[in-house]
């Protein structure tokens, strides 16, 4: 097992308390394994990746461990962590360039992070070349400003930048939700590419589109309310999903072929539950059609067949 | 319900999404609870409000107008006196409180009119655009690099009889322009929203677009600007009147400066002359400025003192 | 209902307006009562650049948008134009930035009463308003009073709507009204359009999205660097795409029960085809709009690109 999460909470601080946007998540990654992470707004998904490598000001970490490669990864301590980032544990956020100055060059952004992370540039630096060019950018790229590069094709240099010392661990944060369909395609199918390269040994790759993650990844895990509902192979999760919010979110996408005419599609009406004193129980039952009277007892995450896990007292 | 809002709102802030600013009476009560709890600010509305409130009352109990001769001539203060007479024997304190409303005045008619023009143009400028904003936008420049000062100077030697309000009206003419490039970029960034976009397919006028959709939006920022130029124009006054170009009937605390100086206040050793015109124009404009300091950490929670 | 002639928006850019940008370019479209017409297309593809011009936000360049017979350019004056928005109003991307921050959410229905129903009773106002909101399903103890942050993207969304149907609209232009959802409350909001349609109402259906573009829409408009290179029959474009640009596309879709692979392999079975317009004696690489079969059209333009 490459990471190993176990019983992770993490709340965020806030005026009126603490607010639970990670409440008990545990799972694990096989080497080689690619989880999409996926999940809609507030459901923790986005917290999980970031509580992986950097925490913010406003983040505790309250309970859990998370081992990656048999060693503890000190995630509540934010020096502690310095070592393992860009070398373990690595991150291509949503808006990779956009943070960065527009007045420098790519090139001299690249060469001050790698040196600011204590890597000879030197040594990596035809390394760097091999692998723009393997997702299809030519050396000029690093001679540009980021102003001068289309968003696919800033965020591929984010992606190879950050995998640039092989990390055990790569958490994908929405790199394709701001981009055109067929950018995405090219930017899922290259993180895929990077896998199989063996350039990360694991992957994580936080999405809202289920859609799209169920490509490239080997297994999915789906989020609610700060905690997981579902994790099994993406084939599974699409086709036989056992918890009723899966179920029912799978069934609310529209597709190619599906039209309202033919077959109206259904939502899952109601709202999440707010986190900052959410309900015992299951997170899911006020909109769950199936919850009965065990549901006021928090089910839990459990193995129910071979590499399949769910929360719900009926997934058997 | 509403037990739920913060925390939504906090994971959504860190689950990316656009955080949303809360909503205006919680926004109200929230600034009010800063606003109270801030030194500067009360210091400098203290200071402001007992300057204001002495002009505007005083006055009402000095028996003679201010220029009248009604006592010995350069005594010290004293019990009669509070702060005793000029060479010519004018009771200081009765110029002093009378100066005061002057003062208050050139103000309120100076940071009022450059506040209006300058926002009258940034929005027309900035909601406009094309033509007229570049049209506006070269007034605006023009205005900016005139010398404002050698303006009021020619002005004011040209006019004969000057009073107050006049003043004012040329100081607010000349120093509305960077208010208007201020209020044009924030309307220009605020009119690209959806919401006005939305209130032109309600059918909304465009004035009153600018004025009850987009202003709205900018009301700290516009009441911060007046105080600015307010304390501004006090200043600009004093220097004027320092300089002999004051108003020729009437008093104000520059113009006590001016005669103070002319009539060897300085080297007679008069301090109660020019002491107390200075040390007011001082603590209003000192005071207006620390106000808008506190203003500002009221109005951006990121300057707070936590 | 509403027609668009040749319809083009010209920008100018660079640092002195030498250059011209075309956002878009002779653009053809109908929208008919009772129907969807998707305008799909990437970014950059002018798609809500068109619904901004139908809405009266941004002026033409040239050709000529009009609507139930009348010259849209020509509607002048505050008078028409508040009658033009009596029958045409549009709903945007991003709910949180459709409403003032500073006011209560409801104040959206608040504008419409004080330039449209002035004379309206506040009995019957209210009347009118919660039949709007019983339309689109939102409960106004829920919504009324609300301040848009302490909504969710859904019920926004749906608020926007209710509040076009206080007009007497007979067109609605949805630009990617439901990208910033979540999946579980994006499908309401997309069947609510499908309601509203059969009403009589005619829907500018603006997406990047071609499953919901396939999902809702009667004719399928594919957009391309601002212009329509295939245009047709939602269930033809899907199942029979034309144009190489839309193949391509399509097989780009993430897909729940096809992988990307299967895509591909698909498209190849197909066989690599030519566009068929230039078959039809187009001009390869810049014939414009081909019929292909009854009101399924394809264009090149790559040569002029």
């Amino acid at each position: 097992m490459s990471l190993d999460v176990n019983d992770l909470a993490v709340y965020y601080r806030t005026l009126r308390g603490d607010v639970r946007a990670l409440d008990g998540v545990s799972f694990s990654l096989a080497d080689g394994e690619i989880m999409g992470l996926a999940g809609e707004s507030g459901s923790g998904k986005s917290t999980l990746g970031k509580s992986l490598i950097r925490m913010d000001a406003r983040m505790r970490h309250v309970a859990g461990t998370v081992r990656l490669d048999g060693a503890e990864l000190p995630v509540a301590d934010d020096a502690r962590m310095v070592p393992f980032r860009f070398h373990q544990v690595s991150l291509v956020p949503q808006y990779a360039m956009s943070a960065l100055n527009p007045t420098r060059r790519i090139g001299r952004m690249v060469r001050e992070l790698v040196r600011s992370r204590g890597v000879d540039y030197a040594g990596v630096h035809p390394e760097l070349l091999r692998r723009l060019e393997l997702v299809g950018l030519d050396e000029q790229v690093l001679r540009r400003y980021p102003i001068e590069l289309s968003g696919g094709m800033k965020q591929r240099v984010v992606m190879v930048v950050s995998t640039l010392l092989n990390p055990s661990l790569l958490i994908a944060d929405e790199v394709t939700s701001a981009l055109d369909v067929s950018t995405q395609r090219a930017v899922a199918e290259a993180l895929a590419g990077f896998r199989d390269r063996g350039f990360v040994k694991s992957m994580v790759f936080v999405t809202h589109d289920l859609a799209l993650v169920h490509q490239i990844a080997d297994t999915i895990m789906v989020m609610y309310a700060g905690r997981p509902a579902e994790k099994a192979s993406s084939r599974t999760i699409i086709e036989a999903p056992r918890h009723p919010y899966t179920r029912m979110l799978i069934s609310s996408l529209p597709e190619v072929g599906v039209t309202f005419a033919g077959k109206r599609l259904q939502g899952i009406p109601g709202r999440p539950p707010g986190l900052l004193d959410p309900p015992p129980g299951c997170r899911f039952r006020d909109r769950c059609p199936l919850a009965f009277d065990k549901c006021a007892e928090q089910p839990p995450f459990a193995e129910v067949a071979p590499g399949h896990w769910a929360a719900c007292w009926k997934a058997e | 319900m509403s037990e739920m809002e913060p925390d939504v709102r906090a994971v959504q802030a860190a689950e990316g999404l656009p955080a949303q600013a809360g909503p205006p009476e919680r926004r109200l009560g929230e600034s009010l609870h800063f606003a109270l709890r801030n030194p500067k600010l009360l210091i400098g509305g203290g200071v402001v409000g007992a300057l204001l409130l002495t002009g505007l009352v005083a006055p009402l109990f000095v028996q003679e107008g201010p220029n009248v001769y009604v006592g010995p001539q350069a005594q010290a203060p004293s019990a009669q006196y509070w702060l005793g007479t000029t060479n010519f024997g004018q009771d200081v304190f009765a110029q002093f409180v009378f100066g005061l409303r002057s003062t208050f005045l050139v103000g309120l008619v100076g940071g009022g009119i450059a506040a209006v023009v300058g926002m009258v143009v940034g929005f027309t400028a900035g909601y406009r655009g094309g033509l007229v904003d570049e049209v506006l936008n070269m007034i605006t420049n023009v205005v900016l690099v005139l010398p404002a000062l050698v303006v009021l100077i020619i002005a004011a030697a040209y006019l004969q009889a000057r009073g107050i309000a006049l003043q004012g009206l040329f100081i607010g003419l000349t120093s509305w322009p960077w208010v208007a490039r201020a209020v044009r970029a924030q309307t220009l960034s605020l009119a690209t929203r959806d919401f006005v976009d939305l209130a032109r397919l309600s059918g909304r006028r465009a004035h009153s677009i600018v004025f009850r959709e987009i202003a709205p939006n900018m009301s700290s920022y516009l009441f911060m600007t007046f105080i600015l130029l307010f304390g501004g124009a006090i200043l600009i006054a004093a220097g004027l009147d320092f300089i002999g170009l004051g108003p020729t009937e009437g008093v104000s605390l520059g113009l006590m400066m001016h005669n103070a100086v002319t009539w060897g206040a300085l080297q007679l050793g008069m301090w109660w002359w020019f002491v107390p015109p200075g040390l007011g124009i001082t603590a209003i404009v000192g005071s207006l400025y620390i106000m808008n300091v506190g203003l500002d950490e009221v109005f951006n929670p990121k300057l707070r003192e936590l | 209902m509403l027609d668009l002639r040749q319809v083009t928006k010209t920008y100018r850019v660079g640092a002195f307006g030498g250059e011209r940008l075309h956002a878009v370019r002779g653009v053809d479209l109908a929208v008919a009562p009772g129907e969807v017409v998707s305008l799909i297309g990437e970014s950059g593809s002018g798609k809500s650049t068109i619904g901004k011009m139908v809405l009266r936000l941004i002026a033409p360049s040239a050709g000529a948008i009009t609507f139930e017979g009348r010259d849209v350019a020509a509607v002048r004056g505050h008078r028409a134009t508040k009658e033009y928005y009596r029958r045409v109003q549009g709903v945007f991307q991003d709910p949180f930035s459709c409403f003032n921050p500073v006011f209560t959410a409801d104040r959206v229905f608040g504008l419409i009463r004080a330039e449209y129903h002035r004379s309206a009773s506040a009995a019957a106002w209210r009347a009118r308003v919660e039949e709007a909101l019983a339309t689109v399903r939102l409960d106004p103890a829920q919504v009324m009073g609300k301040y848009p942050h302490q909504l969710s993207g859904g019920q926004l969304q749906r608020l926007l709507i209710a509040r076009a149907l206080l007009l007497d609209i007979r067109m609605l232009v949805a630009d990617e009204i439901i990208s910033m959802l979540d999946a579980s409350t994006r499908i309401d909001v997309l069947n609510l359009l499908g309601d509203l349609k059969a009403r009589g109402l005619g829907i500018l259906f603006i997406t990047h999205d071609l499953s919901l573009g396939n999902y809702i829409s009667d004719t399928a408009v594919i957009l391309r660097r601002g212009r329509v290179v295939e245009k047709g029959p939602t269930g033809e474009v899907f199942a029979a795409p034309a144009h190489p640009y839309t193949r391509r596309l399509l097989s780009s879709v993430p897909q729940l029960h096809t992988t990307w692979e299967q895509a591909d392999a698909a498209l190849r079975a197909g066989g690599e085809r030519a566009c068929p317009g230039c078959a039809r004696g187009g001009q390869p690489g810049a014939h414009g709009p081909v019929e292909l079969a009854p009101g399924h059209h394809v264009g090149c333009f790559t040569a002029q690109d």
